[in-house]
């Protein structure tokens, strides 16, 4: 047998290696003995089908390898790609983006703000571990923690002290940020890899706090009733607590809990925007340039003069503070909250909005951002298949397109050959 | 002193635990030593292992064969050409496609990859736990009786003999056989190794089965002493294993071995100390106090930046 013949064989025996034992089959209990059944037949046919896919494949790898050559046209012909890349069509883009973001709510469905919130709360959140990954360059795999933080400080204010919701707002994004300089402290002398686990055991170890430090945070239920935010002290609600006005009442509307719902909207709206304006200030600022620099290149950084650890600090502290704004704000639109809401799968799906949008680009988050949750939103009758299409999406993605969805671009000129 | 034997008891508990944490650990070593990337997977691909390993159980005990070393041996033989499977397509597919690329992308694939493989066993075996009876029950016990005394689990005494003979196995194979010294040119200097004829991809995909086959070992053995599978076992298991491999010096074989037994010791004095549910922060706080005043590990080189 020549070489492609045996290679080829040898991936559709890879094939069947590697899915039959899990997929092809079944344990189940009969009574207290476990059993092991077939799965049904489409699933065989399945897995004979990619192998006998994978094995054409293999054995046609170099002809196929030639025909893609022969039309190697990029998806998006390169002065389209390159001109909705450059930061002025960015900034018209996000211009128009923000004019419609406030004008559909009124005249969209009740579902569908409230799906668009949640959007948005993911926007803030992207933002922020933007400046950590994309910008800086660390990979921080527990940025959930820092998101967990904010939402137990409004909801532990709010229950133990009662502090309203913008009362709360600076005071849980300055705690989270300070549990950022404090977690950052230690670890942003070791090496990217190291720097990832540290982060992603932080993540879990405020978990695990928040989780059995039942008397004060609740343990795994949580923490339920907490309030919504008022607008200027009138409350949203149909009945207001004694002393306060409602808002409906104030301006003599009906009540309607689509106000609540379009209220909420508008202050992640504006949060979001808040979010972009800053980080894009910041970008342009000397703090702001040296993240990037010391995400190309460490070593020309410290001969430059700058001092990577308050570099790396600032930038973990600040994502960590965009993280708690994002989560007082989501305690204050749930109104319960549990430790599970912040597992680490949150931070992939976050780290995955950063990467899918082209890490750095701030247009590019807000646009993965969509995607990621209104895709699984639109998809609901395959909601078992979302996590599954999620992790194959991060790798197709890593392999095809490492560069993002719409790559951040700096102004520059290039030289023609 | 009825405390000596009390710690005498933690400290059996925490080695075995630990040495299958070093078994797991030696996959993460060899491909970080290798590649310099974390296989953020390899958790998956001992979770991978110890379905299969369950399969392999139960579809033995319906066809009516009970006897111990033959399931063992059924068990351990189909694990490890699984997992060997997983690991070389992961590479194939998720790894070898980014290598040479910036660093932070091969990880970020590689929680794909892990998210991916956690959620399709999940689809296909089912979200909750499965569990079968002790295979090897019963136990030696040492010391005067009563409170007194330290027991040592038969089973407890199968994990430590084959994570010895996995380990020496693997170091006479990484120290004497052709492919082992081509594995440790590969991982002094992966150009100069090329250069020289030897074939790096096949290394490099040989770490990896190599790997995941010390992982299934690990999988068979944790899962036979405790009799639960999940589905999202992996993580936590492999985020240990990573602790110890980075507690013990990235890149070293040995370390992740000393690491692994280190943190299984720490753990089980940690739980006793702090309570249960806080053993995984005394993991995750024993390597943050490694890195910040070793961050090379124990037995870790010192690692030069070059420009």
């Amino acid at each position: 047998m020549n070489k492609p013949v045996r290679q080829a064989l040898f991936s559709a025996l890879l094939v069947w290696a590697v899915a039959y034992p899990i997929f092809g089959l079944k344990l189940a209990f009969a009574g207290v003995t476990l059993q092991v059944h077939g799965a049904s037949a489409s699933t065989l046919g399945l897995i004979a089908g990619a192998s006998v896919l994978l094995f054409l494949r293999v054995l046609f790898a170099e002809p196929l390898g030639r025909l893609r050559k022969g039309s190697g046209k990029p998806w998006v012909p390169p002065r389209v790609s390159n001109y909705l890349t450059l930061p002025s069509t960015q900034r018209w883009g996000l211009v128009a983006l923000v004019a419609l973001a406030f004008v559909w709510p009124f005249f969209g469905s009740r579902g569908a703000v409230d799906t668009a919130t949640l959007i948005l709360i993911y926007v803030m959140l992207g933002l922020g571990l933007n400046i950590v990954v994309g910008l800086a360059g660390l990979l921080d795999l527990g940025y959930v923690g820092f998101y967990a933080v904010g939402a137990y400080s409004y909801a532990l204010l709010s229950h133990y002290l009662g502090l309203g919701f913008w009362e709360c707002l600076p005071i849980a994004g300055l705690l989270a940020a300070l549990f950022g300089l404090l977690l950052g402290f230690p670890v942003l002398r070791l090496r990217g890899d190291y720097l990832a686990i540290v982060t992603l055991g932080f993540g879990e170890i405020i978990r695990i706090f928040l989780r059995n430090l039942t008397s004060i945070t609740g343990g795994p239920n949580g923490i339920s009733n907490i309030e919504k935010p008022t607008f200027f002290g009138l409350s949203l609600e149909r009945r207001a607590a004694d002393g306060a006005q409602t808002f409906h009442q104030f301006f003599g509307l009906d009540y309607n809990p689509a106000h609540k719902v379009v209220y909420l909207y508008l202050i992640a709206l504006l949060l979001a925007l808040v979010a972009l304006f800053v980080i894009n200030r910041l970008l342009r600022m000397p703090i702001g340039r040296a993240w990037e620099a010391l995400r190309e290149d460490e070593i020309a950084c410290r001969a430059l003069g700058l001092n990577p650890t308050v570099i790396k600090l600032s930038a973990f502290t600040l994502g960590a503070a965009f993280a708690g704004f994002a989560g007082s704000f989501f305690a204050a639109r749930q109104g319960l909250i549990t430790p599970e809401s912040f597992t680490f799968i949150e931070s992939a799906i976050i780290l995955a909005i950063v990467v899918l949008g082209g890490m750095g680009s701030q247009l590019g988050v807000v646009l993965a951002a969509i995607v990621m949750i209104l895709l699984p939103e639109l998809m609901r009758e395959f909601s078992d298949y979302r996590m599954l299409m999620f992790g194959a999406l991060m790798v197709l993605m890593m392999v095809w397109r490492p560069q993002g969805l719409l790559p951040m671009q700096r102004p520059h000129l290039e030289l023609r050959q | 002193m009825p405390d000596t034997f009390h710690y005498l008891q933690q400290l059996v508990n925490g080695l075995t635990v630990g040495s299958t944490y070093a078994l797991i650990a030696i996959g993460y070593t060899m491909v970080y030593g290798i590649i310099g990337m974390i296989n953020f997977a390899h958790g998956e691909v001992y979770m991978v292992g110890s379905y299969v390993a369950f399969i392999v159980l139960a579809g033995l005990a319906m066809l009516g064969i009970h006897s111990l070393p033959l399931l063992m041996v059924a068990s351990f033989a189909c694990a490890i050409v699984v997992t060997s499977a997983y690991g070389y397509s992961i590479e194939r597919v998720a790894y070898r496609p980014l290598r040479g690329s910036n660093r932070l992308i091969p990880l970020i694939s590689a929680i794909g990859m892990s998210i991916f493989l956690q959620n399709a066993v999940q689809l296909s075996q089912g979200s909750g736990n499965w569990a079968i009876p002790n295979l090897l029950p019963g136990n030696f016990s040492f010391g005067p009786g009563g409170n007194q005394e330290v027991m040592v689990s038969y089973m407890q005494v199968v994990v430590f003999v084959v994570t010895l003979l996995a380990m020496a196995g693997l170091t006479l194979f990484i120290s004497r056989s052709r492919m082992g010294r081509a594995c440790r040119a590969c991982a002094e200097d992966m150009k100069m190794a090329n250069l020289l004829g030897i074939d790096t991809n096949s290394v490099i995909a040989l770490t990896f089965v190599i790997g995941a086959a010390l992982a299934a070992v690990a999988a068979v053995l944790l899962s036979m002493q405790y009799g639960v599978i999940n589905p999202y076992a992996g993580f936590l298991v492999g985020l240990k294993a990573f602790t110890s491999a980075v507690l013990g010096g990235i890149g070293s074989i040995p370390g992740a071995m000393l690491g692994g037994l280190v943190l299984g010791v720490a753990e089980a004095f940690g739980a006793d100390v702090f309570g249960d549910q806080y053993k995984d922060v005394v993991a995750f706080g024993l390597l943050v106090l490694v890195l910040l005043f070793r961050p090379t590990g124990i037995l870790g080189r010192p690692e030069i930046e070059k420009v």
